[in-house]
C-alpha cells in the first residue's frame, strides 16, 4: 500500500486520494434483530412494527439466532476473524425516526475483528482490509415530501438488522472504491446473508475520502451518506476528490464533516451539521447479555459455506486457463459461474468462457435479460461449441446459429441440420466452386501473383457463393494450390 | 473524576433535558458527590477478575428467525402510533425535520 498506484493531477502538482467505505448491508432474515415484526420490504405505513421497534416501555429485545449466523457466515466469508464473544451497545441520539432515544449496536467488542477481501481492477488484483463487521439495528424512515410543514415518519425499517461493513482507508481512486463495493454485493449473495438489492436499500455505503501529496501523512477526511449504487459510489469519489484539490490548491482547509450526495447532479454537499452530533455516549445495553458463540457452532457454519467468489475466480484461472478478467467476470454471479461450469464441461475453457461473456452475456445485456432467464440453456451452448469443435458448422455460421437459438430457442443440431448450414467439407464441392469463381474473374487471377492481398478476396468470393458453409481452412488450402500462392 | 459546570449543561442538552441555569451549579456539586462516593469502588483490587458483565449467570437468549403475532410482532399500525398527538393514514406526523 506504500507505492502510490493512482494519482490525479492538480494544478499545483499530484495528488493521491485515500478511500475507506462504511457498508451498511440488511440481513436476509424473515424477521427483525429483536424482535418478531417482518423484516419484508414494501409493507403499509408502520404495519411491520413490534411494540418494541416502538420502544414502549417494558419491552425487552431477544436476539434473532439467524441474524447471529448471517453475521458469522459473512465474516467467514471475508476471511475475517469471529470473535466468540461480543456485545451490544447503545448509540445514543434523538431523531423522530428513532423511537428509542439510541440505536442498539456493537462498538468496541464487534461480533467479527479484521479480514480482507480480493478486488479485481483494470485486469489487476488489489487487496483491501476489512477492519470489522457488526451487528446494529436500522432507524425508521422520514418522509418529507408528504407535506410542506410536517416529516411522515414509518418505522417499519426500524429495528431491521444490519451488518455494517468497515473497510481500512485501502482505496486509491474511484474505480477501486466502486469495485471493492461490486465484490462485496458479490460476496455477500453468494453468502445469501444479503439480498444485494440496492434500489430497496439493502446495501449502501458512507463513502469516506481524503487527499494528500504522495507520501504524505492522510489528510482531513468527509464522510458522504447514504450512497445506494456502484455508479453513484463512484460519482462521489470523482467529485469530493476534485472539490477537495481545489479547496487545498486555492490554499483551504478541509472541514472534517458529513455530506450527501445529489443523484441528479452527482455532487456532493454538506450535511446542516447538528452540534454535538457525534456524542453518542455509548455505554452496553443493559438489556442484553454479552453475545457469546459456541467455537463448534462457528465451524461448522464455515463448514457449511458455499464455494466463494475468489476461490472460484483461482478455480476456473488454474483449471479452465482463463485470464484473470474472464474469471473475476465469470465469478462474480454464482448463476453465471454455474452456466459456465456447463458449458465449459469437457470442453475447451477458454473457448467456453468466450462464448458465454463476450455472445451470450452480450445477447443477455442487449435484451435486458438476466442470465436465469437466457433462451439458450448451458447444455445447449455447450452443444453448439461441440459443433464447431467437430467440425460441423464454421465459427461464423455458428454465429448465426446462436443468433437463431438466442431469437427462437431450440437444439442448435436440429437448427443446423434444418436449415442446411452444415459445414462444407467435401473438397470436391469446393473445388468446384472454385473453378467457377476462378473462371469468372480472370483478371483477378492475372493480378493475384502481383497482389498477395487479393487473395483474400477470393476467400470471400468462396465463402459467398457457398453461403458460408465451406469450410475456411479448406478453402485456404485448395485456393493457394489452384492459385498458385504461397 | 469530577465534571464541571460547563460538562453539566453539555450532558443536560444531549440528554434532552432543560436544566435551568440557576439549578446547573447546585447540579454540578450533587453529580461530583455522586462520583466521588463510587470512586470509592477503585480501592478495591481487581487484578485478574473479569469485568462482570451481568448479575444473572445466564446466557444471552435467542430466539429463532420467525415473525410473531401479538406485542413482539407486526400487524397493529393503530396501537403503534395510539400515543401520537399527530397521525395520518397510519403515520406519526411530527414537525419537519430536515437535514
Amino acid at each position: 500500500m506504500s507505492e502510490p498506484r493512482k494519482l490525479l493531477k492538480g494544478e499545483t502538482g499530484d495528488w493521491e486520494v485515500v478511500i475507506g467505505l462504511e457498508v451498511h448491508a440488511q440481513v436476509a432474515s424473515k424477521s427483525k434483530l429483536f424482535s418478531g415484526a417482518s423484516a419484508e420490504y414494501g409493507a403499509g405505513p408502520n404495519e411491520n412494527v413490534s411494540l418494541v421497534d416502538a420502544a414502549m416501555p417494558g419491552m425487552l429485545p431477544v436476539i434473532n439466532k439467524f441474524c447471529v449466523e448471517q453475521a458469522v457466515k459473512t465474516g467467514l466469508g471475508l476471511n475475517a476473524k469471529i470473535n466468540c464473544w461480543s456485545r451490544f451497545d447503545r448509540k445514543n441520539y434523538f431523531y423522530p425516526d428513532l423511537p428509542q432515544g439510541y440505536q442498539i449496536s456493537q462498538y468496541k467488542d464487534p461480533i467479527v475483528g479484521e479480514g480482507e477481501v480480493e478486488v479485481e481492477v483494470d485486469g489487476e488484483e488489489i487487496r483491501v482490509g476489512v477492519e470489522r463487521l457488526h451487528l446494529e439495528q436500522d432507524a425508521g424512515k422520514s418522509i418529507h415530501d408528504l407535506s410542506p410543514k410536517e416529516s411522515y415518519v414509518d418505522l417499519n425499517r426500524s429495528g431491521v438488522a444490519l451488518m455494517e461493513i468497515v473497510s481500512r482507508p485501502d482505496m486509491r481512486s474511484a474505480d477501486e472504491a466502486a469495485a471493492y463495493f461490486s465484490k462485496l454485493r458479490t460476496i455477500l449473495r453468494y453468502l445469501g446473508t444479503c439480498d444485494g438489492n440496492m434500489e430497496e436499500g439493502s446495501m449502501r455505503a458512507d463513502v469516506n475520502v481524503s487527499v494528500r501529496r504522495p507520501g504524505e501523512p492522510l489528510g482531513t477526511r468527509t464522510e458522504t451518506k447514504n450512497i445506494n449504487s456502484i455508479r453513484y459510489v463512484k460519482q462521489a469519489v470523482e467529485y469530493e476528490a476534485r472539490r477537495q484539490i481545489e479547496v487545498l490548491e486555492r490554499g483551504g482547509k478541509i472541514d472534517q464533516e458529513t455530506r450527501l450526495f445529489n443523484v441528479a447532479t452527482g455532487e456532493t454537499r454538506t450535511m446542516r451539521s447538528k452540534e454535538d452530533a457525534h456524542d453518542y455516549r455509548y455505554f452496553p445495553d443493559p438489556d442484553l447479555l454479552p453475545l457469546e458463540l459456541d467455537p463448534d457452532w462457528v465451524e461448522s457454519i464455515k463448514a457449511g459455506l458455499p464455494e466463494l467468489p475468489d476461490a472460484k475466480k483461482h478455480r476456473f484461472m488454474r483449471d479452465y486457463g482463463l485470464s484473470l478478467y474472464d474469471a473475476a467476470v465469470l465469478s462474480q454471479d454464482r448463476a453465471k459461474a454455474d452456466y459456465f461450469e456447463t458449458v465449459a464441461g469437457g470442453r475447451d475453457g477458454k473457448l467456453a468462457a468466450n462464448w458465454v461473456t463476450t455472445e451470450l452475456f452480450g445477447a443477455l445485456n442487449k435484451s435486458g435479460k438476466e442470465i436465469a432467464e437466457s433462451p439458450i440453456s448451458a447444455a445447449q451452448l455447450g452443444k453448439l461449441i461441440d459443433l464447431i469443435a467437430d467440425d460441423t458448422i464454421s465459427g461464423r455460421i455458428a454465429k448465426d446459429v446462436f443468433a437463431i437459438m438466442f431469437e427462437t430457442g431450440g437444439d442448435p443440431e436440429r437448427i443446423v441440420e434444418e436449415r442446411g448450414l452444415k459445414q462444407v467439407t467435401d473438397t470436391g464441392a469446393i473445388e468446384a466452386a472454385i473453378d467457377a469463381i476462378i473462371a469468372a474473374n480472370p483478371d483477378q487471377v492475372a493480378q493475384v501473383k502481383e497482389k498477395p492481398k487479393t487473395f483474400g478476396w477470393f476467400v470471400g468470393q468462396v465463402m459467398k457463393s457457398t453461403g458460408g458453409k465451406a469450410n475456411p481452412q479448406a478453402v485456404n488450402e485448395i485456393l493457394k494450390k489452384k492459385l498458385g500462392v504461397e | 473524576m469530577s465534571v464541571d459546570k460547563e460538562t453539566v449543561r453539555k450532558v443536560a442538552k444531549l440528554a434532552r433535558l432543560a436544566v435551568p441555569e440557576d439549578r446547573l451549579e447546585p447540579m454540578t456539586n450533587e453529580l461530583n458527590g455522586i462520583l466521588k462516593w463510587i470512586e470509592q469502588l477503585n480501592e478495591v483490587d481487581v487484578d485478574g477478575v473479569d469485568p462482570m458483565t451481568s448479575t444473572v449467570d445466564m446466557k444471552l437468549p435467542m430466539r429463532e428467525d420467525v415473525v410473531q403475532s401479538g406485542p413482539t410482532g407486526g400487524g397493529q399500525p393503530d396501537k403503534v402510533v395510539a400515543n401520537a398527538p399527530r397521525t395520518e393514514d397510519s403515520f406519526f406526523v411530527v414537525p419537519k425535520v430536515v437535514e
